[in-house]
């Protein structure tokens, strides 16, 4: 439990880890944009080789990126699937009214990379950032939408709230499931609708807990003279550094390149 | 001048029913006259139901007084554009140590309160430095809190106050919710506090235990003050505490009970140490 459960932070010393928070935001955007672009197989070979060099520099090892790739197995199953059987084109193989097209193959081999490239790639992200300095990130590049008045800074602080009290609520919930059981709550037995039902008695009593939990952290926040986000400077505020102008200037590079293979076709 | 005082001080927590007419209303404080000397430790003892958060809390501007009139440092505060300035003053530290910590790691959340002063970054630094280590918490300023024990979570909650750079301190039960090793590790930081930066503290608690080092105790009793003075001048009076359930130290109470069956023992005695020495002195 802990910190572990949140996001997937790999806690080591990289180039990457040390990048500002900002410039992995937008590198991942701006990769999964040029993902989009290559259509051949010297653009995907390009994309790997890009991947895997990202992954040498964030130190992380590579067993983690495979897992981030777990919770999409069943997608990519399924897309690739459909991809194979529904593509109309050249018949290569025909079955009762399943067939495999030479354009569906390609088209499934290619969705199949596109997801694999862009799931490793954001998962690259998440490994090398605490969920805090992403909070952060994100609070600093779409705080131009203030002009329309989205309280930017209050979302931003409800995030890093919320990411400070999942572990404490999630071991609360496992106290309040003990303490039922000690009570003889059956959570194991029957079938989908008396589990769900058996839920009842461990969320009534979380959500209670949470709103006086929310109570009291309001209070104490008060108490801090926190008074939004006027007014309020920061411990450590986010400064671009030059590896972080570089780290830019490399995206500009990659999406060009990307660019210039979606039109050679290559 | 004093640094808190209060005059005839009153808080109705008043509930109203769906149509926004008042249906009760609950004197919690009542006609109460404070006045609190820079640098001095004080404690507020009572029960629960007592009234002594809700003076806590007008302490801080968390709740505004319905009757009387509170200053902090001079300042009244039901004047409601001094209302940071009062809460800078006057900081002020909960009973539960998880619902007051705000930070995922342990200097940026010390750093919190600064942050909404508007202190500059590097200012932060320092303060969050010097309050860390002024509870000896310096040595865990990257953690987790949710790493930490009840006592440490707690110490980093007076950090987080005193990176304020307050006048004084308030603590709203502060140990109701630690082990005694908590208790004692969050007492000696106080303490020390006190004793080195000269910060007033105002100790709200039901263990008679932590009341024995303050230079002024008042004993509270549904809305008012029913005693006040010295420890030893309060826990003499053993059979008026006791008429209002509340108990002594465990050595006044022990040197309570010798005295009623003969021996010979002073009324002050407060630790175990006085105890054992009026003792031997008995032969």
């Amino acid at each position: 439990m802990g910190e572990l459960t949140l996001g997937q932070y790999y806690p080591v010393d990289s180039v990457l880890h040390r990048l500002d928070p900002r410039v992995k935001f937008v590198g991942t955007i701006v990769y999964i944009v040029g993902l989009f672009q290559v259509r051949g197989v010297f653009g995907y070979l390009f994309a790997a080789a890009v991947l895997l060099l990202l992954i040498f520099l964030s130190k992380v090892p590579f067993r983690f990126i495979l897992k981030s790739l777990k919770p999409v197995f069943f997608l990519l199953i399924i897309t690739m699937l459909f991809n194979v059987l529904l593509t109309p084109g050249t018949v290569l193989w025909k079955w009762w009214i399943l067939r495999i097209t030479k354009e569906g193959l390609r088209q499934a081999v290619t969705m199949g990379l596109r997801l694999v490239f862009l799931v490793c790639g954001s998962s690259i992200m998440t490994l090398t950032t605490t969920p805090n300095a992403l909070t952060d990130a994100m609070e600093r590049l779409f705080s131009f939408l203030k002009i329309i008045r989205v309280p930017v800074h209050e979302i931003a602080m409800m995030m890093s709230i919320a990411l400070r009290f999942i572990p404490i609520l999630t071991e609360e919930l496992d106290k309040i499931k003990k303490a039922q059981m000690a009570r003889g709550a059956d959570f194991e037995s029957g079938g989908v609708i008396r589990r769900l039902k058996a839920m009842i008695p461990l969320l009534v009593p979380l959500f209670v807990s949470a709103f006086r939990r929310a109570n009291d952290l309001a209070m104490a926040m008060e108490a801090r003279c926190y008074h939004g986000g006027s007014g309020r400077t920061q411990m450590k505020p986010l400064r671009y550094r030059r590896r972080d102008a570089a780290a830019y200037i490399l995206m500009a590079v990659f999406l060009g390149i990307c660019i210039v293979f979606r039109i050679t076709g290559l | 001048m004093p640094i808190i005082r209060a005059e005839h001080l009153g808080f109705d927590y008043v509930k109203f029913n769906d149509d926004n007419e008042t249906e009760e209303r609950v004197n919690a404080v009542k006609n109460v006259d404070l006045s609190v000397e820079r640098g001095s430790f004080i404690a507020i003892l009572g029960h629960n139901g007592s009234g002594k958060s809700t003076l806590a809390k007008q302490i801080n501007a968390l709740l505004i007084p319905t009757e009387g009139t509170m200053w902090v440092d001079g300042i009244n505060t039901s004047e409601e554009q001094e209302l940071w300035k009062v809460r800078q003053k006057a900081g002020m530290v909960f009973q539960n140590p998880d619902n007051q910590i705000i930070g995922t790691v342990v200097d940026e959340d010390v750093a919190f309160g600064p942050e909404n002063l508007g202190i500059e970054t590097e200012d932060i630094w320092l303060r969050v430095e010097d309050a860390l280590k002024s509870v000896g918490m310096l040595g865990f300023r990257d953690r987790s809190p949710n790493r930490l024990s009840g006592g440490q979570k707690q110490r980093v909650a007076i950090a987080g106050v005193v990176a304020m750079h307050p006048d004084c301190i308030v603590l709203d039960e502060p140990t109701a919710m630690l082990d005694p090793n908590g208790r004692r590790e969050v007492l000696e930081a106080v303490k020390e506090l006190n004793r080195r930066e000269h910060v007033t503290v105002i100790l709200i608690t039901h263990y008679m235990e932590e009341v024995v080092f303050a230079d002024h105790v008042i004993v509270m009793d549904k809305g008012s003050i029913i005693l006040q003075g010295t420890p030893r001048e309060i826990f003499s009076q053993v059979e008026t505490l006791k008429k209002y359930r509340l108990s002594v130290p465990q050595a006044t109470e022990l040197a309570y009970e010798l005295r009623q069956s003969g021996c010979g023992l002073p009324e002050d005695i407060l630790t175990s140490e006085e105890l054992v020495e009026a003792l031997c002195r008995l032969n």
